[in-house]
């Protein structure tokens, strides 16, 4: 008999790459997906909390101070957003997400003591009449964009890029554009829809400036101007938003999801968030305006411990979409069924942009947008969003902080040299930290 | 007739005089006096108002307009009108890029030349050029229409949606998915009558109409050599 040696999979063509390889080769178009990038990449896992010992004094739980709330918009805005915990609502549009999922975003951030944010496709009253403190985007495409809605906004977020494409627009495929997705758009029912990748009548850092301006001068002054970047070049970036005049740096990295994009795209364009923290920290101390200038921090933000890594980094609060859809109900396991019929299965289902959601959440579909309770959609949101607070405090506590904002980079260590690097916080058991000045 | 110098008086100040007065709906009249190329003159009116600007402007004048009318005696900068809602922004001289860009409604009548994108994504508004437009002009318009008496630069139309473009002159090249399309009673019928509401020195019969020819509307792996 002979001996043979077991059959051997390639590291390089696994049999995912093979499948992706037979897919283009079948259709000719390249992959279409939403959700942000599902490599492995540095991230906040890579992180750990020292926590309080001999010469650091803790707070004791339940019972001492750890104050969540954050002010956003400090520099211009005559009425800032004051919020009660350093988690908002990232930017998703109704077209992308049904009218019950949008609602349900607006009652769980109000719950929460929170804001959320419109998309690209205009402001719908869902989320409005829901919203308590809602932030409008303002996009390349301005689909829907009118005077009216951004007076009634709390918040304007001009977005510039976003981290699972920085540099790419985006498509609404037809078969999402009912005729009222279609009528916000002004554009034809059934279409694809594309969203531009740069803004039609401003190039540049100097037009922005004179973009704020101008939304300044049609909202009096009032409202807080958010600038939304991909994670591209941090520190260059917000350094230049900061110079345009924004108000709060929204800052996306790569794990950022999309409703629909090329893979990729999503999977090869832009850094990771850890990695784009610190230089967008470093541009705003740079300029003197860090916490006078506010940054947000977006992409793959998770729980708790994430939240307080990015606060303890440097960020002034974070933004959640992709957890905050799962919180709703995306890919839950009770429709194991039908995700199987798609070709998939929960966790992993990403084909937001072809309406088929079985949890009715990124979908037109009235049947099955019908299945979402925007009611208890919205609960299930407000309860994980307090469990993100709980878990920040309990480890800002443990660091001996009387504000979640007080968390700083001393009070981590990171276990691979790559997040060290990028965190800029010593490997955990050294002191040291590749690009530490002095080594 | 109140007077607004920008001289004297600083930009905030003019806006909310203004936005204050369209808001009263009192059909007021303004005269802006020494505009100098100020950005963002007369934004976010919205009511009946009628205003004079006494000079050139910067980026973005009458932006997201409503209702009020808005003549600049002067030539206008980038944005001019852009995301208009209504009303009406005449420039007796040439406006710069974007001019009119994503307007949902109104007119825009520029009496001299419009630069690069003129009309991008718009959507409702109507702009009447009497001079030249330049490139990209029109670059994924949706919605409304975009007459030029003089010529169009390059790529005129790329991406087009459902918006209507006449030109009387040339155009140096078509962009993605534009075509010359038939001109039918009812555009001759619009075409007399915006022409006439506009002062423009031009006939119906003189114009070319472009439209989408809706090849990109859903994608089509076919198309890619398109882009």
């Amino acid at each position: 008999m002979t001996t043979r040696t077991e059959p051997r999979q390639s590291r390089t063509f696994s049999r995912e790459v093979n499948s992706e390889i037979r897919r283009a080769a079948a259709t000719g178009i390249y992959d279409i997906r939403g959700g942000g990038a599902k490599r492995r990449v540095p991230h906040f896992d890579d992180l750990l909390f020292l926590g309080a010992s001999v010469s650091r004094y803790p707070l004791e739980g339940y019972r001492e101070k750890c104050a969540t709330d954050v002010t956003l918009g400090t520099r211009f805005a005559k009425k800032p957003i004051e919020l009660k915990i350093p988690v908002t609502i990232a930017g998703m549009s109704f077209g992308s997400l049904s009218a019950q999922a949008k609602e349900a975003l607006g009652r769980g951030a109000t719950l929460a003591g929170t804001s959320t944010t419109t998309g690209d496709g205009g402001m719908t009253e869902e989320e409005r009449g829901h919203s308590e403190k809602l932030v409008y985007q303002y996009l390349p495409s301005r689909y829907g964009m009118n005077p009216d809605d951004l007076r009634r906004a709390d918040a304007i977020e001009i977005v510039v890029g976003q981290g699972a494409k920085p540099g790419g627009g985006g498509m609404l495929l037809g078969q999402k554009i009912t005729e009222r997705v279609a009528g916000m758009r002004d554009l034809p029912q059934g279409i694809d829809q594309r969203s531009a990748c740069r803004h039609p009548d401003c190039t540049g850092p100097d037009d922005l400036e004179i973009k704020i301006l101008e939304l300044r001068e049609i909202t009096g002054w009032e409202k807080p101007i958010y600038v939304k970047i991909g994670g591209a070049r941090p520190y260059y970036d917000t350094a230049l938003a900061v110079k345009a005049g924004a108000d709060v740096v929204v800052l996306d990295g790569m794990q950022g999801g999309t409703a629909a994009t090329q893979d990729v795209f999503i999977e090869h364009v832009g850094q990771p968030t850890l990695a784009c923290i610190r230089p967008a920290v470093a541009a705003l101390q740079d300029l003197g305006m860090h916490r006078e200038v506010q940054l947000i921090v977006s992409g793959g933000i998770r729980s708790g411990a994430d939240v307080a890594k990015a606060l303890a980094l440097g960020a002034d609060a974070v933004s959640i979409g992709t957890a905050a859809l799962i919180a709703l109900g995306d890919n839950d396991p009770k429709y194991e069924e039908e995700y199987r019929a798609l070709g998939t299965t929960h966790g992993a289902y990403d084909d937001w942009h072809e309406g088929r959601d079985p949890a009715g959440i990124t979908t037109q579909d009235p049947t099955l947008a019908a299945r979402l309770d925007p009611v208890a959609a919205g609960r299930r949101l407000r309860n994980y969003l307090a469990v993100l607070t709980l878990e920040c405090q309990t480890l800002a506590r443990a660091c001996g902080k009387s504000h979640v904002h007080n968390l700083e980079p001393e009070d981590l260590c990171a276990l691979t040299l790559e997040a060290a690097a990028m965190a800029q916080v010593p490997l955990a058991g050294t002191d040291w930290y590749p690009g530490k000045p002095g080594f | 007739m109140p007077i607004l110098d920008m001289s004297q008086t600083d930009l905030r100040e003019v806006n909310r005089s203004l936005q204050t007065a369209a808001q009263s709906r009192a059909n007021d009249s303004y005269v802006i006096e020494n505009p100098r190329g100020s950005h963002a003159v007369a934004v976010g009116l919205d009511g009946p108002l009628e205003v004079t600007v006494k000079g050139s402007t910067g980026y973005y004048c009458a932006g997201m307009n409503k209702e009020a009318r808005i003549h600049v005696e002067g030539s206008a900068g980038p944005g001019v009108a852009e995301n208009m809602m209504s009303g009406e922004v005449t420039i007796d001289g040439d406006a710069s890029q974007y001019a009119g860009a994503t307007g949902r409604g109104g007119l825009l009548n520029i009496r001299g030349n419009a630069s690069s994108r003129c009309g991008i994504s718009m959507k409702g508004i109507d702009i009447v050029v009497h001079g030249n437009i330049g490139h990209m002009s029109a670059f994924m318009a949706q919605k409304g229409n975009l007459v030029v008496l003089g010529d169009a630069g390059d790529a005129l139309g790329d991406s087009l949606y459902e918006a209507r473009l006449f030109v009387r002159g040339s155009v140096k090249s078509l962009g993605a998915d534009c075509v010359e399309k038939e001109m039918r009673a009812e555009h001759l019928g619009f075409l007399s009558e915006i022409l006439a509401r506009t002062g423009a020195n031009a006939k119906p019969d003189e114009f070319r109409r472009y439209g989408s020819a809706r090849r990109l509307y859903n994608f089509n792996i076919d198309h890619a050599d398109e882009y």
